[in-house]
């Protein structure tokens, strides 16, 4: 647009003063005043004349060329020509254009001789000889398409139908405006342009290919424009063309690899299989098998989405089909900024009020949450607004603030927030609980740390020590927590919209790995709560994955690993967990957790779990077969030997710190809490030996702790059927690993410190 | 982590009393539990008695913050006070400044404080007296020295410097890694 505007043929043409006065204006119109200035060159009375006589000449080739486009759809019309009348298009052509060209002629005789003498050569060549003019004119007709394009993008569609060009025609017939004379210029040249193109079409079929090329890409283009119709109108003429999706054969997808294919294509087959697959008895073909459709749906979609295969058949595996296409386009958007007010520093009400006054565009999140915004768009950096500075607020999203409600921590409580960076859920749970009681923050990694420390003074919370342990050995460090917030580190597979890098990054490997590492947090975390708590023993999982690996199965694994149930969340959306999942099956109370996703909740995707810890003691004895044969003939020994039993449930409350209050009244339930726990054993929860609380008490007086050994064994070999069919049930390699490893440690702590043993015997001979 | 000796205690306390004067008791006496000042890694925190026993759990390598930090002490045995002390100075402050909403985002960038973005200021502040900087909604933005008098401030020009700046809470963005 810019290059035709020049100035120096403006200042010729123009009023004089008065363009430049108006020469702001101009720049902005330059549009259209190009336009006028292009078209109104030609524009003398003559011309005009001339324009009127070309309409009523072209007329005919016009209704030849109208006609069969009619028949299309708009889409189609351009490529879809009957090639029978491109031979009348292509004389009638060759008649029009050496009308124009003698007009033209005529026009500019009078200016410029040179010129005409071209174009009468020109003329000449076409008659003459028109492989060689083919070049020529292919760059004029090129040029010519690109100033079309840029000067009327929007009448190209219009122009196609006929009725409007009629009604052009007839009005410049009617009248000899110049104005009203434009459209007709338009009209007619680009009826040249399209002729020559036609008359090139059928002067090589060789350029066939190229032309269509160029055509199909404008059409994308226009598809691209009015998607809505276009779509619809590709399904239609789909189902015209096929009647039913057919599978390619084998060789059409080998090709596939070599060319590839357009992602329109690949989105429509996508479409169309899944519709296939949803109504499989009847929609399939003959003779073709669900997995082949599988498959190629399977790498359709990681053609389409770019994921690699491992991720696709999970998600797969995980949704739905028809769930699955929401899924993935909901990954491809950005879920929506949110922030959470800190109301230790202010009110939701006077946040929002500071924040329009910034030229914020915000509402409140949802019924759910009453601290909650959300930010449509801002012209301020919403990260860096006085208010953020002032600690008014906290960036975080909608997802993260599940699990500190699913928390719910009380003021004045313990609480443990075990990953904790950058500090978002820490600060809600310090707010929650009004900066009384007390927070710990953890996290492995000491750079991350500095964003919690950041965050927490910026928010005003001052009950928080922050510090940089490995959640695995936090146990060690100290316990007794009223609730736990564990956060677990995960593949990020409910977050790929933040950050896409998911898509091909991960496999099995990853997934396993990161599931390892949350049983061992989530063990740890369970360590650290004090089931005694009179308001809390609670613990919250979550993780921002939406694997099974990662979620149910880590907390299924808990819950045969320690004393603790799931308890609701009292989160009042979000879909259930799964007590099911291919050959897995789980503890029907995974239902009571909740699974958050992009597409139906429109937050990244979430796990939480809530636990309840009813005991503080650990069972000794895992779940796998092989360490209760090692570990059932110890107990007996331990119940033989008074000096070596204490040793061992000392080892036991070295894992895990003994939480003080609570110790006493399990020594008085000693023998009873043992049967109990034997109850509790064939809902395939978990063997119960002794813990923490009764090693401190064995010390004091074994001879209680002996009786409650000693009923062990015979609990056992029912106890070991149960465990048993639980190891079957969850049936996998990498959970029977998992116990050899959490043996191996325990075998490692039974060796004790020389002290340790000093003092233990004497205080065993105390007793006695 | 350590009790402060009476000599870091002292400079500390001077420090502080610049901007809050004796409301110093009041950081330390308080009605809801007793409140004190520990040393870790050269910073002061200010944390109550709870949660210090809480943090003796935590082994010094390990440990990396405790309730509030008020400030480190520099190389030269000189406290120097962090924008993270700025939810206990803003409150017992004795001079504050308010900056007009047009120079909120310059001092919030670590500018000094200009007469013509002075909102109002507190009646016979004194010359390098230390001030708390707030916007006009009465928002804590940072603290700085006053770089004149109260009266002097009445007949500057415009562009003459009125608070110097030294602490923000654009600093809690700026410089998040050396906060501790």
């Amino acid at each position: 647009m810019g290059r035709r505007l020049d100035p120096t043929n403006k200042v010729k043409r123009g009023p004089g003063k008065k363009a430049k006065k108006q020469q702001g204006a101009e720049t902005e119109l330059a549009k259209f005043i190009t336009d006028e200035e292009h078209e109104s060159k030609r524009l003398s009375s003559r011309a005009r004349k001339r324009a009127a006589k070309r309409v009523q000449t072209l007329k005919k080739p016009k209704v030849g060329e109208e006609e069969p486009r009619k028949g299309f759809t708009d889409e189609n019309s351009k490529w879809l020509k009957p090639s029978k009348r491109k031979r009348k298009i292509d004389e009638a052509e060759s008649e029009d254009d050496s009308d124009e060209h003698w007009e033209e002629t005529e026009e500019e005789e009078e200016e410029e001789e040179e010129q005409q003498q071209q174009q009468q050569k020109q003329k000449q060549k076409k008659k003459a000889g028109k492989d060689q003019g083919k070049n020529n004119e292919k760059s004029e007709v090129k040029m010519e398409e690109v100033d079309d394009d840029d000067d009327d993008d929007e009448e190209m569609v219009d122009d196609y139908g006929a009725p409007d060009d009629g009604s052009a025609d007839d009005a410049a017939e009617e009248d000899s405006d110049a104005e009203e004379l434009l459209p007709i210029e338009r009209a007619a040249k680009k009826e040249q342009k399209m002729k020559e193109t036609m008359g090139l079409e059928s002067d090589d079929d060789d350029d066939d290919d190229d032309d269509e090329e160029e055509e199909e890409e404008e059409e994308k283009d226009d598809e691209d424009e009015d998607a809505d119709m276009d779509e619809d109108d590709a399904v239609q003429a789909n189902i015209e063309e096929i009647d039913k999706f057919k599978l390619p054969v084998a060789d059409e997808t080998e090709r596939e690899g070599i060319l590839p294919l357009d992602l329109k294509t690949i989105h429509q087959r996508i479409k169309d299989n899944i519709d296939v697959l949803c109504n499989f008895s009847t929609k399939r073909e003959e003779g073709k098998e669900r997995a082949e459709y599988i498959s190629l749906l399977k790498r359709d979609l990681c053609t389409y989405y770019s994921y690699n295969t491992f991720l696709i058949e999970k998600l797969i595996d995980l949704f739905p089909l028809s769930e699955l296409v929401d899924f993935l386009e909901a990954n491809e958007i950005h879920r929506p900024v949110t922030i959470r007010t800190n109301t230790l520093k202010t009110r939701r009400r006077d946040l929002a009020q500071a924040l329009i006054n910034r030229g914020v565009n915000l509402d409140p999140l949802g019924k759910w949450s009453k601290v909650g915004l959300v930010i449509y768009d801002s012209s301020v950096p919403i990260g860096a607004t006085p208010e953020y500075l002032a600690g008014q607020y906290m960036l975080q999203g909608a997802s993260s603030f599940l699990p500190v409600m699913a928390l719910s921590p009380q003021e004045g409580e313990l609480v443990l927030d075990m990953s904790c960076a950058p500090g978002g859920k820490t600060s809600y749970i310090a707010q929650l609980m009004r900066n009384t009681g007390m927070i710990v923050a953890n996290d492995a990694n000491a750079e991350r740390l500095k964003s919690v420390v950041g965050n927490i003074h910026r928010l005003g919370v001052t009950n928080t020590v922050v510090c940089n342990y490995d959640g695995r050995q936090f146990p060690k460090v100290m316990g007794g927590f009223d609730r736990v917030l564990l956060d677990a580190p995960c593949s990020g597979t409910g977050v790929i919209a933040k950050d896409p890098a998911v898509k091909t990054s991960k496999d099995e490997a990853d997934i396993q790995r990161s599931a390892h590492l949350q049983k061992e947090l989530l063990l740890s975390a369970i360590d650290s709560v004090n089931a005694e708590s009179p308001s809390g023993g609670y613990l919250v999982y979550c993780t921002c994955s939406i694997m099974v690996e990662e979620n149910e199965w880590v907390v299924d694994y808990a819950l045969k690993k320690r004393n603790v149930k799931l308890v609701p969340t009292g989160l009042d959306f979000g879909k259930e967990g799964f007590t099911r999942f291919k050959e897995r099956r789980f503890h029907p109370s995974l239902k009571l957790s909740r699974r958050f996703y992009p597409h139906s909740h429109n937050m990244d995707g979430f796990f939480v779990a809530k636990l309840k810890k009813f005991s503080n003691v650990i069972p000794t004895t895992p779940a796998g077969k092989d360490e209760e044969d090692s570990e059932a003939p110890e107990a007996t020994a331990a119940t033989q030997s008074p000096p070596v039993k204490p040793s061992k449930s000392d080892k036991i409350s070295k894992t895990v710190p003994g939480k003080a209050g609570s110790a006493k009244e399990k020594a008085q339930h000693n023998g009873t809490a043992a049967k109990e726990k034997a109850k509790i054993k064939p809902k395939g929860k978990k063997n119960s030996t002794t813990g923490p609380k009764q090693a401190k008490i064995a010390k004091m007086d074994p001879e209680t702790v002996k009786g409650a050994e000693a009923k062990k064994p015979t609990v056992k070999t029912t106890e070991e059927t149960e465990t048993s069919k639980a190891g079957k049930k969850t049936g996998s390699r990498f959970e029977k690993k998992q116990g050899k490893k959490t043996k191996s440690h325990l075998k490692g702590k039974k060796r004790m410190g020389k002290n340790k043993f000093k003092k233990l015997k004497k205080m065993l001979q105390k007793s006695e | 982590m350590r009790p402060l000796t009476d000599e870091e205690t002292k400079i500390m306390f001077e420090k502080l009393s610049k901007y809050i004067g004796e409301n110093i008791k009041l950081l330390v006496d308080r009605p809801d539990g007793t409140y004190c000042f520990r040393l870790h890694n050269d910073r002061v925190y200010y944390m109550s008695e709870k949660i210090l026993k809480l943090a003796t759990n935590v082994s010094r390598d390990k440990l990396v913050s405790v309730g509030t930090c008020f400030g480190k002490f520099t190389k030269t045995n000189k406290f120097r006070l962090h924008i993270t002390a700025l939810d206990f100075l803003a409150p017992y402050a004795k001079f504050k400044v308010w900056v007009k909403p047009g120079a909120e985002q310059s001092f919030l960038y670590g500018n000094h404080v200009l007469k013509s973005g002075l909102g109002r200021i507190t009646e016979n502040t004194m010359q390098y007296q230390g001030v708390v900087v707030y916007s006009m909604a009465d928002m804590p933005l940072g603290f700085g020295v006053a770089a004149k008098s109260t009266q002097e401030c009445r007949r500057m020009d415009p562009m003459s410097i009125v608070v110097f700046h030294q602490a923000d809470v654009g600093e809690f963005i700026r410089n998040e890694d050396t906060l501790t």
